[in-house]
């Protein structure tokens, strides 16, 4: 197991020189600044005036405070329908692309350019296309004698950051899963086709069991994702004062350090969403022991 | 039902899906290409079409309040810092995870890892604070400094790439007397150019269109990125109208990320795969 090349001599130095960037970043850049950050959320500080120790208080309003709850209930409301959504349909693109039929490599650089794109840019034009009075989405909508909704208002807003949040993410979610399923063997199909199997049972029995790796890795990164949203929820729900009409946790924590200099909260507000983030790591890999399949 | 006719039925079903979608999909930027070209005064018809075809907006962008070119000049020196030094720290890194045996090589390892799944805003306040005291804020430093500290992503992509790379090169390289910078130097780095371009790839694209730091680091809307930017412009626009002039500079601020996709598609795409396959 203990294979590599050992250093010599003066190599040791030339190993220490070339992990050095790593072991700065990982124990100032990282360990360092968690560690700040909980010391930070037990103190009211503004960076002008000498901070303040206030015990608890931070996390006492983050069950309190009215406005971190409306957060936090919008990032878990997000999530909870950007993961699945995600996952599934870049699953079934990737599956209909996996037939190998004429013209794929067209259809993958169209689904992939989201995901090349700026969520700035793209919410520019967003906001355009979501417009209540101009935009083209009301335009089909009153075509197909319907009615236009204000998308970007409080009562559509979790639709629209939906839909814009996973158009955006569904090219990378496909390349993931189309790299999944080029690697089940061909002979499984094969000697399903010979047993009599239809598609729908080929799907269920192979396709899906052999798959769950990538299924596992993306619902992984999806939530990583999920909770760390802003790009496109600043630039679609920017309201006057800098408020948003679906204030995010990540939101919570800018607009707390950045707007109103409340450094202190504003850590607890950021340890709670690593906690948040642990805790639900934890519970997927408990998941992958037992449901996902490995070769 | 013969197995030729269901098969050309599916091949069917599976054309008309993708095809629906891929029109989803590219619809913003048709719209997005089409608001630039119109007038002004067209900026609202709902067709696809321009009425009339103009090349003002670029023109305008020139001349608005924001300095549309010292934008992208930022945009672009700060993105070429950043993937300049990740490439070099990662690599460094990477080689020494993959190749070299030391103490502690696990545990290191392993604990880079788990820092991939914190979320970035846990770090965000002590570094903002730390370069608020170097006097920092408003200068591009606190942007592209971090990333000569390596990072737990790309080290994790090299790595894997760096375990491909036969053992008896390296074995023969050292029969010959090659020092440890010497193979990580002339035969890693030069064997692992696909693996690089990925990771310059993707940590140019992460840089470019990154909004919270820079909007953190470099608020101040005539010396910042083009992210900060258009999001400042949109908000002024929006209030005057023009919504022509903000189509142009976001399709100019989205140009050269696109040009790389097309030219470099096939590493963009084994770079993804490469991330969720080999683990």
């Amino acid at each position: 197991m203990e294979l590599g090349l050992k250093p010599l001599g003066r190599e040791r130095l030339v190993l220490g020189l070339m992990l050095m960037p790593t072991l700065i970043g990982l124990v100032f850049g990282v360990l360092g600044s968690v560690l700040a950050t909980v010391g930070l959320s037990f103190t009211q500080w503004d960076l002008l005036t000498p901070p303040k120790w206030t015990g608890f208080t931070h996390y006492v309003a983050l069950f309190t405070d009215d406005k971190f709850i409306r957060a936090l209930t919008n990032t878990f409301k997000f999530s909870a329908l950007y993961v699945p959504g995600v996952v599934i349909i870049s699953l079934a693109v990737a599956v209909l692309m996996n037939r190998r039929i004429r013209g794929v490599s067209l259809f993958r650089t169209m689904y992939f350019l989201p995901a090349v794109t700026s969520a700035v840019a793209a919410a520019l034009v967003w906001n355009l296309i979501f417009s209540r009075d101009f935009g083209i989405i009301n335009a089909v909508l009153e075509r197909l004698g319907g009615q236009g909704v204000c998308w970007l208002c409080a009562d559509h807003i979790l639709t629209a950051v939906l839909i814009v949040n996973i158009w955006g993410a569904i090219g990378e979610g496909m390349i993931i899963f189309l790299a999944g399923l080029t690697a089940i063997p061909r002979e499984y199909y094969e000697a399903a086709t010979v047993d009599g199997a239809n598609e729908t049972e080929k799907f269920l029995n192979i396709t899906l069991p052999l798959i769950t790796p990538s299924i596992f890795f993306q619902t992984i990164i999806s939530t990583i994702n999920a909770f760390q949203a802003y790009d496109y929820v600043y630039m679609m729900t920017r309201r006057g004062q800098g408020d948003s009409s679906f204030p995010v946790v990540v939101f919570s924590i800018y607009r707390n350090a950045w707007n109103f200099f409340n450094y202190g909260g504003a850590s607890a507000q950021a340890v709670e969403l690593a906690v948040l983030v642990v805790i639900l790591m934890a519970f997927y890999f408990w998941l992958e022991r037992r449901f996902v399949v490995y070769e | 039902m013969t197995k030729q006719r269901q098969k050309l039925i599916l091949d069917i079903v599976t054309y008309a899906l993708l095809a629906i979608g891929s029109g989803l999909m590219v619809l913003p930027f048709l719209w997005m290409v089409s608001t630039s070209f119109k007038l002004p005064a067209d900026q609202f018809t709902r067709t696809l079409i321009p009425p009339t075809a103009t090349l003002q907006n670029f023109r305008d962008l020139l001349a608005v309040d924001i300095d549309f070119q010292l934008l992208f000049f930022n945009s672009s020196y700060i993105s070429l810092l950043i993937t300049a030094g990740q490439l070099l720290t990662c690599a460094m890194a990477a080689f020494c995870f993959a190749i070299v045996r030391f103490r502690g090589r696990n545990l290191l390892f392993t604990l880079l890892l788990v820092t991939m799944m914190l979320p970035a805003q846990v770090t965000l306040i002590p570094n903002f604070i730390v370069f608020k005291w170097l006097h920092l804020i408003g200068t591009s430093v606190p942007l592209w400094l971090p990333a000569f500290w390596g990072g737990a992503f790309g080290t994790f992509l090299l790595r894997q790439y760096f375990l491909t790379i036969p053992r008896d090169l390296v074995d023969a390289a050292r029969m010959d007397g090659a020092s440890l910078f010497q193979i990580f130097w002339r035969i890693h780095m030069p064997l692992a150019k696909p693996a690089l371009a990925a990771l310059a790839i993707f940590t140019f694209q992460g840089a470019w269109n990154d909004l919270l730091h820079p909007l953190i680091y470099l608020p101040a809307a005539p010396n910042t990125t083009l992210t900060v930017g258009l999001a400042f412009f949109q908000q002024q626009l929006t209030m005057g109208g023009k919504y022509t002039v903000l189509m142009a500079g976001a399709l100019l601020s989205i140009l050269p990320l696109l040009l790389v996709f097309f030219v470099a598609q096939k590493q963009f795409i084994e770079g993804i795969a490469l991330t969720g396959v080999k683990r």
